[in-house]
């Protein structure tokens, strides 16, 4: 079984179209991953779906960089 | 590109008679799998009728988020994703804008444009994924024109047009599309509603010197759903005999 920050940085490169070595927990996805608005928008809900969560719009908008992501899940997943 | 529609699943709102009907027939003439949808048990059941092993009718208000929910899930547990999406349903309240009442602007407003935000909404997310949707709004010349006595209706409408093309830049990036539709007169019981001076003003103003048909609009509305249209996304096509040309 994967851990969180796994799955999560999985979801990350997938949704992004990034390399796995660019997805460091500092990184923030529009400045650094080449994320627009809507690509942050549709990753929150790659993220519920595979944590089988409801992020609530204004925790979404404070999940700007990897670590935010990992954070968030780790604090609120249900697995 | 995929250059068929056979196979694709389509929702069109207010599909129990006129334009409705005739975009959900066109649409079954292509293979697509139609789900109709009207206000009434009877509605949805002429739709069941006339669409047949082809789709099914529902009942549905689309002023009501569990209304529409419901009938989502209902497509996805039927038929599965959700390709096209047809924003027809409306209604009109007309009056002058003197004795326009507040319950009659908000209906109009309700039914006929916060439907197509809640509906975009709620189907969006399905096509965000699949990079791949058709959104249609049945708008109207009046959105553009105006209309003296339908200062509610031509609100709605133009709204439709705006909000169409503000979420078509949204989601262009994605592969679903976002379009209009604006019909000019076209013979159906919401036209007939109209007053015998309204009908005289309106046809010395058509070249076409007619009234338009039901089916004349749901071709143009099949065409945007098709993959030929995948390229053209926040138009709106005028469907009107030259009532106006814009």
């Amino acid at each position: 079984m994967s851990t969180i920050e796994e799955r999560v940085k999985k979801i990350i490169v997938e949704q992004l179209g990034v390399k796995e070595e660019e997805v460091k927990p500092e990184a923030s996805f529009e400045n650094d991953l080449g994320a627009d608005s809507l690509d942050t928008v549709e990753l929150v809900m790659a993220l519920e779906e595979e944590f089988e969560t409801e992020i609530p719009d204004e925790e979404a908008e404070k999940i700007k960089t990897v670590q935010a992501a990992i954070d968030y899940v780790t604090n609120h997943a249900n697995d | 590109m995929t250059t068929t529609m056979q196979g694709q699943v389509a929702l069109v709102t207010g599909a129990s008679r006129g334009i409705g009907r005739a975009i959900a027939e066109q649409l079954v003439a292509q293979g697509v799998k139609v789900v109709g949808t009207a206000t009434s048990d009877n509605g949805a059941q002429a739709i069941s009728d006339y669409l047949g092993d082809n789709g099914q009718g529902l009942r549905l208000d689309v002023t009501d988020a569990d209304s529409v929910a419901a009938v989502l899930k209902t497509i996805d547990d039927n038929y599965g994703q959700l390709d096209i999406l047809v924003n027809n349903a409306g209604i009109t309240k007309d009056n002058l804008l003197m004795r326009l009442k507040d319950d009659d602007w908000d209906a109009v407003i309700d039914t006929n444009l916060k439907s197509v935000y809640r509906l975009s909404k709620a189907v969006l997310r399905g096509m965000m994924k699949r990079r791949f949707g058709r959104i249609i709004n049945i708008s109207s010349v009046v959105g553009t024109t105006g209309n003296p006595g339908q200062t509610n209706y031509c609100a709605a409408k133009a709204g439709v047009e705006g909000f169409s093309k503000s979420l078509a830049q949204e989601v262009a990036g994605r592969g679903i599309t976002v379009n209009c539709v604006a019909p000019g007169f076209i013979d159906t019981d919401m036209t007939k509603a109209l007053t015998e001076e309204q009908k005289q003003a309106i046809f010395a103003n058509i070249p076409a010197a007619r009234l338009g048909q039901p089916e004349e609009v749901a071709a143009a509305t099949v065409f945007l759903a098709s993959p030929g249209a995948a390229y053209i996304t926040g138009e709106t096509i005028h469907v009107n005999g030259g009532l106006a040309m814009v």
